[in-house]
């Protein structure tokens, strides 16, 4: 197992008082396998996705679990340690590639800095290593490209930049947050294939992050539903969307819009909203929203249980 | 393409220097009761005195001939002489007093770039803690205290009361020793009222630099920065400093500009420097429009020119700014 994470719990000290956000969350991803992490934002799902990282620099958050990253537990490796993790045996893209390169220097020379801080490649093998990455990413061009600044490429060239640069040093986890939620439809299909493609060539695991279960159906292998800080069902994909347990689940499938037949409001498919992390529920957090609840669902939450096909509802076999 | 940025330049600061002379000899010249003949003649001087005074300076020509030999004078001929001192050649006077007010100058902006970048940086990579709150204090403390008494208050020190001990015997006189003449001396002149022309800098620059800082560490490039497993030390000086120094090389640029252009004029009277600013503050006090008209021309034009180089400096250090025009 590459990456097994155990009951992993985030939450922040506010005035407040402690906010849950993340609460007991678990799972693991087998080599060059997809995992798709889905949920609506505020879920939980790119804190769950930094903590991998350990890129949560907010002294007041507090984290708590397992993350073990080929059997070592990372929430207690040293800072230096963790940073030879970070680009190298693990590497993260993020939502919005337009921001996420720094503007002043050029796309290889960010790539170049990377690889020179994980290998003891010289400079100009370094810059070697950096174009053909581009050119692996479908960059015509790649030389040229490398010597742009990023303000000179579109959203899904910048993308294509950030993904060169996480692969650079060959990372077996990648880990991909909203890869192509600022991204058009067209160029959206190019970076999902893209990552399929490399998941191949590159043997890397992925970590996908996102909202969209559309994007989940064409890349996961398996799917892990998060709502209000906990998982709510995890699965292989095609379970899962063949035979939703979950009423969350099911009401996400639902508001996929089809192709055909009726054209369904997808704002309507779940009525309400997601509780803020201090307002969330004694009982199961989804309750409120859910149209199979029973009395008990008010008392306390549901526990995931099963073994390959997790859930976390009293009326689990119920839901059609 | 940079040939034509440039004469656009040019251009422009010849129209701004244009216009600046023309409005400062409007105001000594034109303006209602400033009769530039009844104070180079002295007071109660007779009408026939104040008559000739005004035909021997040339003061009874239509005003814009007046501003073309000035003009002339300063520029082309560059015979410009005082109405106070009758004789004393302008131009030379300032040109001799450019090498104080750059050397004064210089050396303070050493001083406060250095001290405000490791004050800055500390300051942001401590965020929030006991060092960073003190040192934000203490830099308002340095905005807060003007140079002139800040210069009297040095001058008291090492001039007069501890002047006599270990700490201070070494403080030479007040005034200037030329590079040329005497290195050691020269350094030793300076290194007060460097000091002191650098603390409100300092204070402002470590202010500034640390607010730039702290939010560009929010930015979403910072994040990737760390993910590349860059150390927050390398984070913080190849991507967060690199961000800001665009903003601290602009400020830089027009405050270098202003106190070479005669901003440092306080310092300089306070510390019995003879530079640009001093001169001004002479030919205010007995308004001797000739040496105004010069010192002030001069200001124009190491402003503007600072202006300049600013901008071109802005193209280097920000790619994004290449493609804009």
């Amino acid at each position: 197992m590459l990456l097994d994470v155990q009951n992993l719990s985030i939450s922040f000290r506010t005035p407040r008082g402690l906010l849950p956000v993340v609460e007991d969350v678990s799972f693991q991803l087998a080599e060059s396998e997809i995992l798709a992490i889905v949920g609506e934002s505020g879920s939980g799902k790119s804190l769950t996705a930094l903590s991998i990282m350990r890129l949560i620099t907010d002294p007041n958050a507090i984290i708590t679990g397992k993350i073990l990253f080929k059997g070592e537990d990372i929430l207690t490796l040293k800072e230096p340690a963790m940073r030879r993790l970070r680009g190298g045996a693990m590497a993260m893209i993020f939502q919005d590639p337009m921001t996420a390169l720094t503007p002043v220097y050029t796309i290889g020379a960010q790539i170049v800095e990377q690889i020179r801080i994980h290998t003891k490649l010289p400079t100009w093998q370094a810059r070697l290593r950096a174009e053909s990455l581009l050119a692996a990413m479908g960059i015509a061009d790649a030389q040229q490209i490398s010597r742009r600044f990023p303000h000179q490429l579109s959203g899904g060239m910048r993308q294509r930049v950030m993904i060169a640069m996480a692969l650079s040093c060959s990372p077996a986890l990648l880990i991909a947050d909203e890869p192509t939620t600022a991204l058009d439809v067209t160029v959206q299909a190019q970076i999902l294939e893209l990552l399929l493609k490399l998941r191949k060539e590159f043997n890397s695991s992925i970590l996908l992050i996102t909202h969209d279960m559309g994007i989940v159906a064409q890349t996961a292998d398996r799917v892990a539903v998060m709502y209000a800080g906990r998982i709510a069902e995890s699965g292989a994909t095609g379970d899962i969307f063949a035979h939703p347990m979950h009423p969350y689940t099911a009401g996400l499938l639902a508001a996929i819009p089809q192709l055909h037949g009726p054209r369904i409001n997808a704002f309507s498919a779940i009525p309400g909203a997601p509780p803020a992390p201090h307002e969330k529920p004694a009982g199961c957090a989804f309750a409120p929203r859910c149209a199979y609840r029973i009395a008990v669902c008010a008392e306390r939450p549901p526990l995931l249980h099963g073994p390959f096909r997790q859930v976390a509802c009293f009326r689990a076999g119920e839901v059609a | 393409m940079i040939f034509l940025v440039l004469l656009r330049r040019l251009a422009e600061m010849v129209f701004v220097l244009f216009s600046i002379s023309v409005l400062v000899f409007l105001i000594f010249f034109a303006t209602p009761g400033a009769d530039p003949a009844a104070r180079i003649a002295g007071r109660g001087a007779s009408p026939a005195t104040l008559a000739a005074v005004r035909h021997a300076f040339g003061l009874d020509q239509p005003l814009p001939v007046q501003y073309g030999l000035m003009m002339k004078h300063l520029f082309i001929t560059q015979d410009l002489t005082s109405f106070v001192n009758p004789g004393q050649l302008v131009i030379p006077a300032v040109l001799q007093a450019v090498p104080v007010t750059l050397s004064l100058v210089f050396g303070a902006a050493v001083i406060w770039l250095i001290f405000a970048v490791a004050i800055g940086v500390t300051a942001a990579a401590l965020r929030g803690s006991v060092i960073d709150r003190s040192l934000m204090f203490l830099a308002m403390a340095g905005v807060s205290m003007p140079v002139f008494w800040l210069g009297e208050v040095a001058n008291l020190i090492t001039q007069a009361r501890f002047h006599n001990t270990v700490l201070f015997s070494w403080v030479p006189a007040l005034g200037y020793v030329p590079l040329t003449q005497n290195p050691l001396l020269w350094f030793k002149s300076l290194v007060i009222p460097w000091t002191v022309l650098a603390v409100t800098y300092i204070g402002l620059y470590s202010r500034v630099l640390r607010a730039n800082l702290v939010e560009a560490l929010t930015e979403d490039y910072i994040r990737t920065a760390r993910a590349k497993g860059l150390s927050e030390r390398q984070v913080i000086f190849r991507h967060a400093l690199r961000m800001s120094l665009i903003t601290l090389v602009s400020m830089f640029g027009l405050d270098f500009g202003a106190l070479v252009g005669g901003g440092a004029l306080l310092i300089e009277v306070v510390c019995a420097l003879p530079g640009v600013g001093m001169l001004t503050y002479q030919a205010l006090q007995n308004l001797d429009l000739p040496f105004i008209m010069a010192t002030v021309m001069y200001g124009a034009i190491f402003i503007v020119a600072a202006n300049t180089v600013v901008d071109m400096l802005y193209l280097l250090i920000d790619p994004r700014a290449r493609g804009a025009r």
